[in-house]
């Protein structure tokens, strides 16, 4: 175990290394593998990679290259491994939380080229794809056959599979049909040193220890991947929602355990706030109840008959569990307009504030109301606005902080704000992220969430496949030195399964 | 509470004794997963005392509870809120805990539709060799934060440490349930299948055996009715279905039990996980196919190269579950480059070998 990444990090880029230099060899050594116009250097050429959807942090690469091969992919890596040169991995730029960040002295590998769908297996359910293919892209080629892929960020039209991989990403539907994990039968790519490796296979299982699930989710830190199997799934026939408006939110955030307890498993499970609802109103004007302190959107499908059964079952629930206004989809055009606020509480909330700042964390279904009141809370105490659209059936938050970037002060509560937001989702039961990552955004989180022992042991994971941590280094592990600088690295302990151990 | 403490500590000592003298632990539930895997060697380190579910919140649809925990005490528990563990764990010989559960990754006739062991498992306490108590994952479904190393122990045969306590996803029973039966050929099975598959129909489990194909369905009332009314097949009555189903799942049905003579002739029970689309695998011996085509278990003599072959060009893997000698290997051999991360991965969690030692693989 290894325990001393903190220290380690700098004296590979020493000084007397200049920066062109470095860049100088690297493309040098690019030039023998790809043709010139698949490797950026240039200033003006690399802008666009400087950073992910997480503008806020920005740093250039030291070059990017556009491989087009796998094998053009395995000689990048062995040169770099060679040099020592970090490697980020990049496919659509749609990350929320800079996990695709360049590294000042390292190589971004842009996926972008690979956008094959490799076969559609209509009887088998499955789709080899590669990795820069559009998550959306897979279920419009499956459409043909009655299929399709079954998990949908809310950026499925411009982000990739390997990025959903990378990620571990989820959606709207995923309560009910699962994230990327579960929808990954296969991936293949290269360790870091260029070595092909698959993880998992066509089957359902494979032999030895599960790296598959390990690969999955782990931001690009363990291998390069770049090409996915993914299974399908027949589309459900029909589809229909329920929109019902609630008083307060402690009634609506009821309302979900108790749908989840009668034993239904909704096809999604959406809560939107009062100031998130009147925001998206006034920019699709869908009709929704502006007076409501809290909006569900419950989603049932499969068969017609099926779905009659279950929106029955839901309405009954809901009407229960106290809702003032119950709105049944007629059509699917109605059902379109009630989702289209929720699908842009994003767009929404840029129309309402110069800039806002995402979060990503989950907390235990029944701590929703909770969640909002602490969240109200922090809204005087930050001095600044946040509207809250939840995942609510799994219990992710995306409370949207509305802020202004170019006002230092308010750059800084909003910091403060999310933080303190991610800290109480620990406290309550929870994760900081949910489904966007940690890259860099959330490291200072990470040690509130996990102790010295368990973030060593992550770093000894990431050394059982990159030895020399060249691969997207410095993104998900905290070092020693900012979790001791961040000041909070034992609170985390008061959430132990053990509580009442005396310490051994 | 003090019970389970003292069994916890009891634990650790053992571990750390082990980790300093370097002799090797064998980590033990209930045993009944004994014959599963490469021979197990070392000292007996009791999971059992270490019981209690710790948490159980309906509507969270999560359940915790600690390694020694029986799984008639869990599938108990859940039962009286009308939900279970949705991919059915087998019960060998009628028993099993949750840490065997979870370090032995097997899952029933429902997997292929619910998904496995390690898609419900949402975190665990992990005891290292070091005697280090790691918490990762949580409580709830949606978590990226650091690498899913909870998931990495599901099926890791506890080679990387002792599972001290799980917190599984849940699911309500399904509504309704009914099981029907054809009478067809392997192929004709297989044929039937691959129709299905692209279809929304509400198919749970399948077996295919003797010449028979059946078929469970679960879901909404309206679903089942509506594939029984579409697919047609003979129905089986509640009891007898549900018997087939737990003789499948726990192994109890003849086809798995495979006596001294047969055993000493080197007929053998194989494992395969395929593509389930995969032609039939046409082995000598006798055949029980479920998972809706991906698993496919062999009773047969064919010699081990020609198993791994076999299931090799369908797209999985084999592993003998039971026979007389395993010196022809239980799991499938790895890549080599696979195998130097297996390598590294064993060293950062346990690197004097303590646990199960050589349980998966010989150098492991």
């Amino acid at each position: 175990m290894v325990m001393h990444n903190a220290d380690k990090k700098e004296p590979r880029y020493d000084a007397d290394t200049s920066r062109s230099r470095r860049q100088a060899a690297l493309v040098g050594a690019l030039g023998r593998i790809l043709p010139p116009e698949c490797v950026l250097y240039r200033h003006e050429d690399t802008v666009p990679y400087e950073c992910d959807a997480l503008t806020a942090y920005r740093c250039p690469p030291l070059a990017v290259a556009l491989p087009e091969t796998a094998e053009q992919v395995a000689a990048i890596l062995r040169s770099c491994h060679e040099m020592q040169v970090p490697v980020i991995a990049r496919g659509g730029g749609t990350g929320l939380s800079g996990g695709a960040l360049p590294h000042r002295f390292g190589l971004t590998l842009s996926l972008a080229k690979f956008n094959r769908i490799l076969n559609i297996d209509a009887t088998g359910c499955t789709a080899r794809v590669q990795c820069g293919v559009r998550n959306l892209a897979i279920s419009d080629a499956a459409t043909p056959y009655g299929l399709y892929y079954a998990p949908d960020p809310s950026s499925q039209i411009a982000c990739t599979i390997g990025g959903n991989v990378a990620e571990n990403s989820g959606g709207v539907h995923c309560l009910k049909y699962g994230l990327t994990l579960h929808n990954v039968l296969k991936v293949r790519g290269f360790l870091a040193d260029g070595t092909p490796v698959e993880f998992g296979s066509e089957a359902l299982d494979s032999a030895g220890l599960d790296l598959l699930a390990l690969v999955v989710g782990s931001e690009g830190m363990l291998a390069v991947i770049t090409e996915v199997t993914v299974k399908l799934i027949p589309k459900p026939l029909f589809a229909s929602c329920i929109m019902a408006s609630f008083d307060t939110v402690e009634a609506a955030g009821a309302a979900v355990a108790s749908v989840i307890a009668s034993g239904i498993i909704p096809a999604g499970l959406e809560m939107m706030d009062k100031a998130m609802t009147a925001a998206v109103e006034a920019f699709v004007h869908a009709d929704y109840n502006l007076d409501a302190a809290a909006i569900l959107l419950c989603e049932s499908d499969g068969t017609p008959s099926e779905v009659e059964e279950e929106i029955a079952r839901m309405e009954a629930v809901l009407r229960e569990a106290g809702a003032s206004r119950l709105d049944v989809s007629r059509d699917e055009a109605q059902r379109l307009r009630f989702w289209s606020g929720r699908k842009n509480a994003f767009p929404a909330s840029g129309a309402i504030s110069p800039d806002y700042m995402c979060m990503d964390s989950t907390i235990p279904r029944k701590r929703l109301a909770e969640m909002l009141k602490s969240i109200q809370e922090m809204e005087t105490k930050y001095q600044l606005r946040c509207v809250n659209v939840f995942h609510a059936g799994d219990g992710n938050l995306h409370p949207l902080i509305l802020y202004d970037a170019d006002n230092p002060d308010e750059m800084r509560r909003c910091e403060l704000f999310g933080a303190d937001i991610l800290e109480t989702s620990v406290r309550l039961g929870g994760t900081v992220t949910g489904e966007h990552g940690v890259g860099v955004e959330k490291l200072n989180s990470m040690c509130v969430q996990f102790s010295v022992a368990e973030r060593a042991h992550f770093l000894s994971v990431k050394h059982a496949f990159d030895p020399h941590e060249l691969l997207n280094p410095g993104k998900v592990i905290p070092t020693l030195v900012r979790c001791a600088e961040y000041g909070k690295m034992h609170v985390h302990r008061g959430m132990t399964p053990f509580p009442a151990l005396p310490s051994f | 509470m003090r019970d389970t403490n003292v069994a916890l500590a009891r634990i650790i000592d053992q571990v750390n004794a082990a980790h300093s003298s370097g002799r090797p632990l064998e980590i033990r539930g209930d045993g009944s997963k004994h014959f599963y895997g490469e021979p197990a060697l070392g000292e007996i380190l009791e999971i059992s005392p270490f019981t209690g579910i710790t948490s159980y919140e309906p509507t969270e649809l999560v359940v915790t509870a600690r390694a020694g925990t029986t799984l008639t005490e869990l599938e108990a528990t859940l039962q009286q809120c009308g939900q279970s563990l949705p991919f059915e764990p087998p019960r060998f010989a009628g028993r099993g805990t949750v840490g065997g559960m979870v370090a032995a990754g097997l899952a029933g006739p429902a997997r292929a539709r619910v998904g496995s062991v390690r898609d419900h498992v949402l975190g665990m306490t992990v005891l290292n060799a070091g005697g280090d108590l790691l918490t990762f994952g949580g409580q709830v479904a949606k978590n990226v934060a650091g690498y899913d190393v909870s998931r990495l122990m599901v099926g890791a045969l506890g080679i990387l440490g002792v599972i001290c306590d799980v917190s599984l996803k849940v699911l309500p029973t399904p509504v309704a349930t009914a099981t029907c039966a054809y009478d067809c050929s392997e192929t004709e099975a297989l044929r039937r299948l691959n129709a299905w598959r692209s279809n929304p129909l509400p198919i749970d489990a399948i077996s295919w055996h003797d010449d028979v194909l059946c078929v469970r369905f679960a879901g909404a009332k309206a679903a089942v009715i509506e594939a029984r009314r579409n697919l047609g097949g003979r129905e089986i009555a509640a009891q007898s279905a549900q018997s087939w189903w737990t003789a499948l799942r726990d192994h109890r049905h003849e086809y798995f039990n495979l006596s001294q003579e047969e055993l000493q002739r080197g007929e053998c029970l194989w494992r395969l996980s395929v593509r389930a689309s995969a032609a039939s695998l046409s082995m000598p011996g006798r055949q029980l196919i479920e998972w809706q085509g991906a698993q496919r278990w062999c009773r047969t003599q064919a010699p081990a190269h020609e198993v791994r072959a076999a299931a090799t060009l369908a797209g999985g893997h084999a592993t003998l579950m039971r026979a007389a000698s395993k010196s022809a290997g239980v799991f499938t051999p790895l890549s080599e480059a696979l195998m130097r991360v297996h390598r590294r991965l064993k060293q950062a969690f346990d690197p004097n070998r303590i646990f199960n030692r050589g349980r998966m693989y010989a150098e492991l």
